[in-house]
């Protein structure tokens, strides 16, 4: 907090002793009254991006638990899927944004596709990983009852990759952030009716309006860091039981 | 409530038991034992010996390579008629201490438990098992993470009686633990035993313990088995035992045999 307060005077200072153009550093005043007059225009992209992300995001649970649970029974299938899910990783997102424009049109759910293919792949890998890192006398107490592959995934498995899930979630949440904002880049340019944070940021950039573009990035890392303690949250509180493995 | 009836406890024979695990030596190598019903049999023997690799294959965890087990009258772990103590409490951590002893008969597929019991019968039956072994009533309801390693061996030896077995199997329960919860967990299991007595193989490295529990020892050493040690210490029987003439005498016949065990 005092360093944050200290590198914003150390930045008011240098703008003004410098004289450096408002274009290419404006001050932190400069960037507050900005912040003040868009406001209409940021928190509406807010709500935008915020709800395309956290889509995004809550998908990329269901989707990336769910390929997780059926990689988690077999070899086989591990093997067989797990490159795909590595495609999905080292994909440039950047690079296929425009494609999955292309194919998806300019809207909220190409926004939100973007999103699930960024934020996907901690979520399987982590999952998978939970799934399969169980201690084997928890193991053998299962098999000694005789226990169903479903009673293991349910009542053994899946109680404990929740911890994982938590910790990829963590990633991903910022991950689906970077995902919705890198995605709006594209669909706002399409003249379409939509407008995120993203949108607001190229628009201001050609523009040439450093101010308020700075504003957007504070409020796209407000964004982030929202979806990542709220994933916290929810960690300590309704899952905080499934948080220790002793 | 209603109580599972209480079936008798099985004998268990074992003839030429061969176990090989991949790419190693024989662990068990042509093991004749029987362990009679009703009774309590320690295996004591160094590390390695295979004793605990003879209770997995008693408990069904480990397949054998030659040789046949006769368990009769026949018990199934799968029943929760066979039921194993880890030398972990082997705990749930996210299950609080009754909703571990509730999971083995959730998972048991005994018909006496699962197919009759609902769930609030399943919590009593639960409850009244953590009394008996003497789990405070606060403690019932907490996580394993807020028990102490005697209170977590408890909840695990209420686990594996929960279902009323004829066979338990046991696999250094108490190792972990400090002499004080190791004498009173001894004690309770006698006393358990004597309510109810059940077929019982205790693995344990604590020759004392192995007196103290058991009606008979044997020592195992590189895989094979010795001849059976009879313990004919009075019953019921506790701790104060120890002090006894005979016990001495007991201890210094175990720890010679495992002596002359160990050079050959």
């Amino acid at each position: 907090m005092v360093l944050a307060l200290f590198a914003i005077v150390v930045w008011q200072v240098v703008v003004w002793a410098g004289e450096l153009p408002a274009i290419l550093l404006p001050s932190p005043w400069a960037v507050a009254t900005a912040a003040w007059e868009t406001r209409v225009d940021l928190f509406h992209g807010f709500r935008v991006t915020g709800a395309a992300a956290l889509s995004g995001f809550l998908l990329s649970v269901i989707i990336g638990t769910s390929i997780a649970a059926v990689m988690s029974q077999s070899v086989v299938l591990r093997l067989a899927m797990y490159p795909y899910v590595i495609l999905l990783q080292t994909v440039p997102i950047v690079a296929i944004a425009p494609l999955l424009v292309i194919w998806s049109g300019y809207e909220f759910r190409t926004v939100v596709l973007v999103t699930v293919i960024i934020s996907l792949f901690p979520i399987v890998n982590g999952v998978t990983e939970g799934l399969l890192a169980i201690p084997q006398d928890r193991l053998d107490l299962f098999r000694l009852y005789g226990a169903s592959r479903w009673q293991t995934l349910w009542r053994l498995r899946i109680p404990t990759a929740i911890q994982y899930l938590m910790i990829a979630a963590k990633t991903s949440a910022g991950l689906a952030v970077i995902g919705a904002i890198v995605a709006e880049f594209f669909v706002g340019t399409g003249g379409a009716n939509y407008s995120g944070l993203g949108t607001l940021i190229t628009g201001w950039q050609k523009m040439g309006r450093t101010a308020p573009l700075m504003a957007a990035l504070c409020m796209s890392t407000l964004l982030g860091v929202t979806m990542f303690v709220s994933v916290q949250f929810i960690s300590r509180t309704v899952l905080n039981r499934w948080m220790t493995q002793e | 409530m209603q109580t599972p009836p209480s079936s008798l406890p099985s004998s268990l024979v074992c003839r030429g038991l061969h176990v090989r695990f991949e790419n190693g030596p024989d662990v068990l190598r042509g093991i004749d034992c029987d362990f009679p019903a009703g009774e309590i049999t320690s295996l004591v023997g160094p590390s390695g010996c295979g004793k605990t690799t003879l209770l997995r294959v008693l408990a069904g965890l480990q397949k054998v390579g030659d040789g046949m087990i006769d368990i009769d009258p026949p018990a199934k772990a799968t029943n929760g008629e066979i039921a194993f103590v880890f030398q972990q409490p082997t705990l749930l951590p996210w299950r609080t201490a009754i909703d571990n002893v509730i999971l083995a008969i959730q998972l048991s597929r005994a018909k006496t438990l699962r197919g009759n019991l609902s769930p609030m019968e399943a919590m009593e039956l639960a409850e009244h098992e953590l009394g008996l072994m003497e789990l405070p009533k606060d403690a019932f309801r907490r996580f394993p993470r807020e028990l102490s390693g005697g209170m977590k061996m408890r909840v695990s030896l209420a686990r594996a009686l929960v279902t009323r077995p004829t066979v338990l199997l046991m696999d250094e329960p108490f190792a972990a633990l400090d002499d004080l919860s190791r004498t009173a967990l001894g004690d309770l299991l006698l006393r358990r035993w004597d309510e109810r007595p059940f077929t019982g193989v205790l693995v344990t490295h604590n020759i004392a313990e192995a007196a103290l529990l058991s009606h008979r020892v044997f020592v195992l050493n590189a895989g094979r088995i010795g001849e059976p040690i009879m313990d004919d210490l009075p019953r019921p029987r506790d701790e104060s035992v120890k002090t006894s003439t005979a016990f001495g005498q007991l201890y210094a016949r175990i720890s010679s045999a495992l002596r002359s065990q160990g050079h050959d």
